[in-house]
């Protein structure tokens, strides 16, 4: 991937930000410009929208013969996600002690990552992973 | 100001006056952490794991450092990525706007690029800016603080609405090294204003002299350490020197504060220079980690300051000391307010609850995530 793409893509990558119709209020990520299903009433009406992070894997692999930059994490899992917003995405899920440990149902969230660099000297690519979703947020009373 | 004992020729001190002293300009304003969050890699190597390869006495080694575990991030995992997770909880707690923040320090002494600043990633991951001012800290251990120092600046002299102050580190022992058993992953990051403070930062003192216990050139993989140099006249003298300095100008003693944290560059030596200045266990049994994440370098202090900021009560004074080789201590003094009740009511992972997940990993792996294997090509 060219660095002047990746660059563009930030908002997407880096903040997970989708678009909202306001027409009829369906959420899209990767981000859509155009609704497709109110397409030209859509025009004008979709707002960018930053997805909450939170969701469930709904299919999943463990990857052996890695994608070039991704030689030291074999194996790992890579699994289609449903956001709790209802949109679904591919990517990899990091930090399990197993990668066959991820499976459908189970729940992760959306964590900042190393996603790849050009090489010792390139520029690095950071963007969204998912981890195990743990830690439900209580706190000592 | 009452100039502490040892105070070189009797000079004057170049620190300004606290709140509510003698010599305090009135016109500045009040300055605290509004909201605070954490990170730590999930993954962990056990002292005795890395003993075993070396051929160390596992139980010994881990108590001489009172270290039984280390942080170890992941490959995907750098400086970078943890600030933004540290900083994420920060900010989604209070929900918080990223556009008002003014100014983003990112201290650490393992940033991803030795050239391109960390903070304007987290400037664009946390969509803070592009009206923004953001530099990254460097002072080996104590860059965390010495950005945090700066922010409070900026923020009482209201030249800025609040600032962004993370401490990251990914830090490296070479292979066989007693670093090795210490050096570990962590970080944590503050959200410093002048309005809805949950912890007032009431002042700060520095001490700061040219030592060299501890340092890495450029272009170098692993830290050298002047060995005889890294207890006594670097660590000690300077936490002490400048803890002293700082109950020198707060007019207090041990007995005025609730907890208290230090640098760890392993579990003994805070537990050592506690003892040293007049604090007990129970003071410092909050804010001391190493011994279940070892020296997570600049972050090593903040961590034990938001590990206390998760229990402390309305009221409690915080004494934090960090330390840098090279040398230097920054040491705060921190009352929680009543703010925290509220705050606390707004759900989010504690210190404790976060570390308490982990994955444990084998010498050869932990040695392949942390790039300590030289590939043939
Ligand atoms: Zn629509």
């Amino acid at each position: 991937m060219g660095v002047p793409r990746f660059w563009r893509e930030q908002p997407h990558r880096y903040r997970l930000e989708g678009t909202r119709c306001t027409n009829c209020d369906r959420v899209y990520f990767p981000p859509r410009w155009v609704c497709p299903v109110c397409r030209r009433e859509s025009v004008g009406k979709m707002e960018r929208h930053k997805m909450d992070g939170t969701g469930t894997v709904v299919a999943s692999t463990v990857v052996h013969d890695p994608a070039p930059g991704f030689e030291d994490q074999v194996p790992y899992a890579v699994a289609i996600i449903e956001l709790d917003e209802g949109c679904r995405l591919t990517t990899q899920v990091s930090d399990v002690a197993d990668p066959h440990d991820v499976v459908p149902g189970m729940r992760v969230k959306s964590a900042f990552r190393r996603i790849q660099s050009d090489g010792a000297s390139g520029v690095i690519y950071y963007g969204t992973k998912f981890v195990p979703l743990v830690e439900q947020g209580s706190t000592p009373s | 100001m009452i100039a502490p004992p040892d105070r070189e020729n009797g000079a004057p001190s170049p620190f300004g006056a606290p709140p509510r002293h003698e010599g305090h300009p009135p016109h500045l304003r009040p300055v605290g952490i509004v909201s605070y969050g954490f990170y730590v890699p999930r993954y962990r190597i056990r002292t005795e794991t890395i003993a075993q390869v070396w051929g160390h006495d596992g139980p010994q080694t881990a108590a001489n450092l009172n270290v039984r575990q280390k942080s170890v991030p992941g490959p995907d995992e750098d400086v970078a990525t943890i600030s933004v997770e540290a900083t994420r909880q920060a900010i989604d707690r209070v929900g918080f706007d990223p556009r008002r923040v003014g100014a983003i320090y990112v201290g650490s002494e393992s940033h991803p690029y030795a050239v391109k600043p960390t903070g304007t990633i987290l400037a664009a991951a946390i969509g803070a800016g592009p009206e923004l001012t953001a530099a990254d800290f460097e002072f080996a251990c104590k860059a965390g603080t010495a950005a945090m120092q700066t922010a409070m600046g900026l923020v009482r002299s209201s030249m800025v609405d609040t600032a962004l102050v993370v401490a990251a580190d990914t830090s490296q022992g070479a292979p066989r090294n007693a670093l090795e058993y210490s050096a570990s992953a962590g970080g944590a990051a503050f959200l410093i204003g002048s309005e809805d403070i949950i912890a007032s930062l009431n002042h700060t003192v520095s001490f700061t002299t040219d030592t060299p216990d501890f340092w890495r050139r450029e272009g170098q993989k692993y830290p050298s350490h002047g060995e005889r140099f890294t207890g006594r006249p670097a660590f000690f003298r300077h936490v002490k020197a400048c803890a002293e300095r700082m109950m020198a100008a707060m007019e207090s003693t041990p007995d005025d504060y609730q907890h208290a944290v230090f640098h760890q560059p392993n579990g003994k030596f805070p537990v050592n220079i506690a003892k040293q200045l007049g604090f007990t266990m129970d003071q410092i049994q909050t804010g001391l980690l190493a011994p279940k994440i070892g020296n997570t370098y600049s972050a090593a202090a903040p961590l034990g300051l938001a590990a206390v900021l998760d229990i402390a009560a309305p009221g409690d004074r915080v004494f934090v000391t960090g330390y840098g080789s090279g040398a230097g201590s920054d040491a705060f003094d921190i009352t929680v307010t009543d703010a925290i009740v509220d705050y606390r009511k707004k759900k989010s992972r504690t210190v404790e609850e976060h570390l308490a997940k982990t994955v444990d990993l084998d010498y050869s792996t932990y040695a392949k995530y942390r790039g300590k294997i030289i590939l043939g090509d």
